[in-house]
């Protein structure tokens, strides 16, 4: 199918476009034909598509998931990014921006994180491909994800605290175009969700979109049919329009899930669609958490990968029309799914992709028992043991009474 | 006549210190730092000592423009509480104090938010003369162009070293007031090197409007201010103003500015090309 938007200047309707300085539009242009040269050169594709099969480990598994299907009262697909190589969905956009890298000849990159996914994807493909790397990472952050600051530091990455503002990943990303203002001639910027100023949210599309080209494909295989929904967290959007992408021109319900926190009434949260004020943050013009004078309003969640208080274009693009629908689920709905998941299949979650299990159970109480539902599990949940060992009072010596 | 229209209030400004022979100064202060009060008698040091157009930072919780020292200060400013109707009150304290031109350099979701017509509307009753847009190009601007010249403001907005000549005849051509060129490409923040990538770009940009040229991004002391009044209409500084107010209060602003005052009348220069 074709994808229509966005058009040559990076709107989804009223949403997208370029809010950035001057000194990076010359860059962003270059960066864009560069993406559309490499996507219309086979030799580029072939890479990528070789790297994705023999480095990754793609197609990732679309799996049956009987015994959460059993529970949830309808049949449950998990497209299992979480097998990927570094264990989420992330990795494919940073393979694919690093190889973009190369081609344009930059020896360097710079990359925010959240959660650490998209830093240790980075990492891994700047080790691969032989790319100089610096991670920008909040000092909340750091402290909740050690692991994978551990794991980037291994793979040869030099992970930057950031110490201002809330210290998250918005920060992050504030200071990581900092950084790119004043080194762009040599450094690429691999964001790392669907989101930010043209190219990114389109460009990262097309990286991310064999995690739903590979599911459709894998759905007909398996069912004679598509699914009738499919549902993926959202935190900037990657892996939701990912996920969404093959699926736009099909008649299959499309469930974006974001992050309730405390409950979207409490106010605590970083629900953006779901709040549903437009406004402009890093560079596009989208749904964003703000207060009555536009000053960002810091997120909530449990999740490191989905506290953002924006998202990205499209997303604001597909809710505006209708096409996809998006909802909450609280941090500790999110936990219950996160533990469903590991009893009943043996598959601890990230707790990001929790959300999206989580989402899919409400959403089979609605579809009823004929309804197969597409879940994108993006990611394992190994980096999130410190906060599920805290939530569930697992730890080591409590844990000899339980 | 429509020379006086393109020039703005901030050109006109500009100009008649060109006219007098020597660059114009521009200087920076953010509004409610480090209070509302400290911020209002900050911007009345700044005109005292000699400044010639003002700019007024609208604090934002996002500044990815701002070096560490203007992102302090706004992270100050927005937790002592600040508002954007005190940004405003603020421009109409300092309006009423002289004649000097008053700009508001603002990240462009607070304007959004405020509404665009009705915060240029806003803005103009208090008696502001423009806005400097560091992330709204004029390719997205088509609200605040239009807001702008129904009620008559200055639209600066910014050209770079990594600008083509083709978006720096597109930005200039949608600038009143004066054009912005970011002599570095980086953030703003007190640099110890002159930037070899300033005179080049003004240069450039001379090729392709009248309007005056004013170049900042890491000038802090008079030396600086008169190596850029050398080739550029208008200094423009930031960063080091706020670390003279940190550090001394209005009377460090002032002494500072005073500095950079002597500083682009040093070089004697002849009246600006047109
Ligand atoms: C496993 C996983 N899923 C989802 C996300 C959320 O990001 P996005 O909305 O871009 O997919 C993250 C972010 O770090 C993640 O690590």
């Amino acid at each position: 199918m074709s994808t229509v938007l966005p058009d040559q200047f990076g709107h989804f309707g009223r949403f997208g476009g370029r809010f950035m300085p001057e000194a990076l539009i010359a860059p962003l242009d270059e960066l864009t034909q560069a993406w559309r040269d490499a996507m219309a050169d086979p030799e580029f594709t072939g890479e990528f598509e070789r790297m994705l099969r023999e480095y990754i480990g793609a197609p990732s598994l679309l799996y049956d998931a009987t015994r959460l299907s059993d529970i949830a009262g309808a049949r449950i697909l998990l497209k299992r990014e979480d097998l990927n190589h570094t264990g989420a969905h992330k990795i494919r956009n940073a393979i694919g921006q690093a190889l973009l890298t190369k081609r344009m000849g930059k020896p360097r990159v710079i990359a925010e994180t959240g959660a650490g996914q998209h830093g240790v994807a980075t990492a891994t493909a700047c080790a691969y491909l032989g790319l100089e790397c610096v991670v920008y990472m909040g000092e909340v952050d750091t402290e909740r994800q050690a692991l994978n600051v551990a794991r980037m530091r291994l793979l040869g990455a030099e992970v930057i605290s950031v110490k201002t503002g809330s210290r998250t990943l918005k920060d992050a990303i504030n200071e990581a175009l900092r950084d790119w203002v004043a080194s762009v001639d040599k450094t690429h910027y691999i964001l790392g969700t669907a989101a930010g100023s043209h190219p990114f949210p389109a460009m990262v599309r097309d990286f991310v979109r064999g995690i739903g080209d590979e599911a459709r494909e894998q759905s007909l295989a398996l069912l004679g049919k598509l699914p009738d929904a499919a549902v993926a967290s959202v935190g900037g959007g990657s892996n939701a329009i990912g996920l969404f992408t093959a699926f736009i021109g099909d008649d299959v319900k499309l469930y974006g899930i974001e992050p309730g926190g405390d409950g979207f009434e409490t106010g605590r949260h970083a629900a953006t669609i779901t709040a549903g004020q437009v406004g402009v943050l890093h560079g596009a013009r989208s749904f964003l958490l703000q207060d009555e004078d536009g000053q960002t309003i810091e997120s909530h969640s449990i999740s490191a990968g989905l506290d953002y208080p924006g998202v990205g274009p499209e997303h604001a693009w597909l809710a505006d029309t209708g096409r996809a629908t998006y909802r909450p689920i609280t941090d500790a709905e999110a936990m219950e799914a996160f533990r469903l998941l590991s009893k009943t299949e043996g598959i601890i979650p990230a707790i990001e992709s929790a959300h999206a299990v989580a989402g899919a159970l409400d959403i089979a109480k609605e579809l009823g028992p004929e309804a197969t539902i597409l879940v994108n599990l993006s990611g394992r949940g190994d980096k999130d043991m410190d906060t599920a060992a805290t939530w569930f009072g697992l730890g080591g010596k409590e844990a000899t009474g339980e | 006549m429509s020379d006086v229209v393109a020039l703005g209030k901030a050109g006109v400004a500009i100009r008649k210190a060109n006219d007098a022979g020597r660059g114009a100064l521009i200087g920076y202060l953010p509004a409610g730092f480090p209070t509302y009060d400290g911020a209002v008698d900050g911007v009345k040091a700044m005109i005292d000592g000699g400044a010639d157009v003002i700019e007024l930072g609208l604090p934002y919780s996002d500044p990815v423009m701002d070096g560490v020292t203007i992102q302090r200060a706004t992270e100050v400013a927005l937790a002592g509480g600040l508002r954007t109707r005190d940004v405003l009150s603020t421009v109409e304290k300092v309006a009423a104090y002289s004649d000097v031109p008053v700009l508001v350099m603002t990240y462009w979701n607070p304007v959004e938010r405020y509404g665009v017509d009705r915060f240029a509307a806003d803005f103009a009753a208090a008696g502001g003369a423009g806005l400097i847009t560091p992330d709204l190009i004029p390719d997205e601007g088509a609200e605040w162009i239009a807001a702008a010249d129904k009620h008559e403001l200055d639209k600066v907005f910014l050209v770079s070293p990594s600008s083509t000549d083709e978006r720096i005849a597109m930005t200039t051509a949608n600038c009143r007031g004066f054009v912005y060129a970011t002599a570095v490409m980086g953030v703003t923040g007190a640099r110890d090197k002159p930037s070899d990538l300033a005179a080049p770009l003004v240069a450039r940009v001379k090729s392709a409007t009248g309007l005056p040229v004013g170049v900042g991004l890491g000038i802090s002391n008079g030396d600086q201010a008169a190596g850029v009044a050398a080739f550029a209409d208008a200094a423009i500084v930031g960063a080091a103003l706020v670390k003279a107010l940190q550090d001394g209060g209005p009377a460090g602003v002032r002494k500072l500015t005073e500095g950079l005052a002597e500083g682009v009348r040093r070089e004697p220069r002849a009246p600006a090309e047109r």
